[in-house]
């Protein structure tokens, strides 16, 4: 197994986090993984993206140029992103904030409100938490229990009061993957 | 992010790792200031070395920084500092002194793309200057140069204990992909700091000799070139016995590639492609840029078809592979420079090139 994604978006969505709990909880689980953060001026106003490698062997290069996945939670990431992924691969997108359409159609592409169902839940900012859910769901590269774990040691003592709404948002992208509405 | 440590492994950033190898190698005094991409190294020893009875100092410049060190090894510490290439390039005077004066100290540099002020992206185009002496004067200094954030660990601890044994000061050369990207590191066991015997030191006399002088000065030629000499009985030494490398299916290969650092694992993944595809292809990977391995390429030169070296620079660890190939086989180069980053695919479509095409 090799997933090599790429997670993108504003500064701000929590994209790098995102990618964060995938590493920690693939770290967990016995797997090789590697993070790189874009670090470079195109945080500015931008897109800010993470580059994620999860593996069964040790990771070779944490540079990620053919994503076997995309997560997008915006247009300019959409416009980025979406010709890279690799044929057979598998496009997330929060389509509550790209306004366009992949016509391609030899990757997998799932769609969700992520933004708009984060306001449901009361919180936007657990929209990455949404499309997590839906990743896991899609890929099952790591289990719900790891980035559970994580999450917990992630936020700490202080914040274990958004440990409750984070999980909700996780399961509710789960089950809308689960249940085919996405 | 917070830290979470699970079965002794730990998800870090690199600059992070080499400063908490730093610690875990007896480094209690660290003087540097801020800039991308290695801030987080900084950053991470002001709140860490209190910690640990520690000394952190944010010096007001580069310069200041090196010779902050300077005072601190003289008084035989074990001490650190750390920049990326344009804060590097100050400390070059310093360094110079450092080895004048035969002190020890590990100096990082977590390169970034240049010449100039260059940009903040990954780059490996400072390899002449550390390399070849980027200060003044007839010296040699010993560069170690991770591939993983676990190499970090075992490097680092290593880099103390060469600059240690050898009174000279070490570089521990990066890219600013290795200083931003995470991945689990263990410190483990090796947390064993070595002592080393530092009768030289300026803490006072103490009847064990008189005073002592730490100094780089020597107007008379005579006596400054017999102590040149000593220093390079000293870099002869290094050169014997410092000499790290690491070899990938070279045995059997018809090219092989040569790449240090992040690059190497690009390329690594290049070669591993490209031997599904049928090419006999493998790979030197330098630890030490200085002592350079030679031995991997006087092994294999008379067997090769050609040497690729990958770099991102305009080409220049690819000099040392010519050296060292010495006329006895092809010598291509691939590179990147001002900040790319090589693709595997442009390494891959390079190997395809040199072997003549392969049907893929």
């Amino acid at each position: 197994m090799l997933e090599e994604m790429i997670i993108a978006g504003f500064g701000g969505q929590g994209v790098m986090s995102m990618g964060q709990l995938i590493a920690y909880a693939g770290m967990i689980e016995g797997k090789g993984v590697s993070w790189l953060p874009s670090y470079g001026p195109e945080q500015r106003g931008g897109t800010a993206n993470c580059a994620v490698v999860v593996s069964d062997e040790p990771v070779g290069s944490p540079v990620v140029t053919k994503p076997t996945t995309a997560i997008v939670l915006n247009n300019p990431s959409f416009d980025k992103f979406e010709p890279l992924v690799r044929p057979g691969g598998l496009l997330l997108v929060n389509s509550s904030l790209v306004m366009k359409v992949s016509e391609r159609t030899d990757i997998r592409i799932v769609e969700l409100s992520a933004t708009d169902l984060a306001n449901d839940l009361g919180n936007s900012r657990v929209a990455n938490m949404i499309l997590l859910g839906a990743f896991l769901e899609l890929s099952k590269i790591v289990t719900e229990a790891a980035i559970l774990e994580s999450l917990k040691k992630v936020l700490g003592e202080d914040k274990l009061h958004l440990i409750e709404v984070n999980k909700l948002a996780l399961r509710k992208g789960t089950a809308l993957v689960g249940a085919g509405v996405a | 992010m917070r830290e979470v440590i699970f079965m002794g492994k730990v998800l870090m950033k690199g600059n992070e790792v080499i400063a908490e190898a730093a610690v875990h190698a007896g480094c209690k005094y660290f003087f540097g200031y801020p800039i991308t991409p290695q801030s987080e190294l900084v950053a991470y020893m002001a709140r860490r070395l209190p910690e640990v009875g520690g000394l952190f100092l944010q010096a007001e410049s580069e310069i200041a920084a090196i010779n902050m060190v300077y005072g601190a090894a003289s008084a035989g510490v074990r001490v650190m500092t750390s920049s990326s290439s344009p804060g590097f390039s100050l400390k070059q005077e310093g360094i110079s002194y450092l080895i004048g004066s035969e002190l020890p100290a590990v100096v990082v540099n977590i390169a970034r793309g240049g010449p100039g002020l260059g940009n903040i992206q990954p780059a490996q185009s400072d390899y002449f200057q550390v390399t070849k002496g980027g200060g003044h004067g007839d010296y040699n200094i010993p560069v170690l140069a991770p591939a993983s954030l676990q190499e970090i660990v075992d490097l680092t601890l290593e880099a103390f204990d060469i600059a240690d044994k050898y009174r000279t000061p070490v570089i521990l050369l990066g890219d600013g992909m290795l200083g931003q990207m995470m991945e689990p590191v263990e410190f483990g066991e090796r947390s064993v700091v070595r002592e080393y015997e530092k009768n030289w030191a300026t803490t006072g006399s103490r009847g064990d000799g008189g005073p002592k002088t730490i100094s780089s000065l020597d107007l008379d030629a005579v006596t400054l070139e017999r102590r040149n000499w000593n220093l390079q009985r000293k870099f002869a030494l290094m050169k014997e016995n410092e000499v790290r490398y690491e070899t990938f299916m070279i045995e059997d290969a018809d090219y092989i590639m040569v790449a240090f650092g992040t690059v190497a694992r690009i390329t690594m993944n290049a070669v591993n492609r490209a031997r599904e595809a049928g090419v006999k292809v493998g790979l030197i990977r330098p630890i030490s840029l200085w002592p350079f391995p030679e031995r991997p390429f006087i092994e294999t030169r008379d067997q090769v078809k050609a040497y690729i070296s990958i770099e991102m620079s305009a080409g220049q660890m690819v000099e040392d592979v010519r050296l060292a190939v010495n006329g006895h086989a092809p010598v291509d180069f691939f590179g990147r420079t001002g900040g790319v980053v090589p693709t595997q695919d442009e390494i891959f479509e390079k190997i395809v090139t040199v072997a003549g095409g392969v049907s893929v």
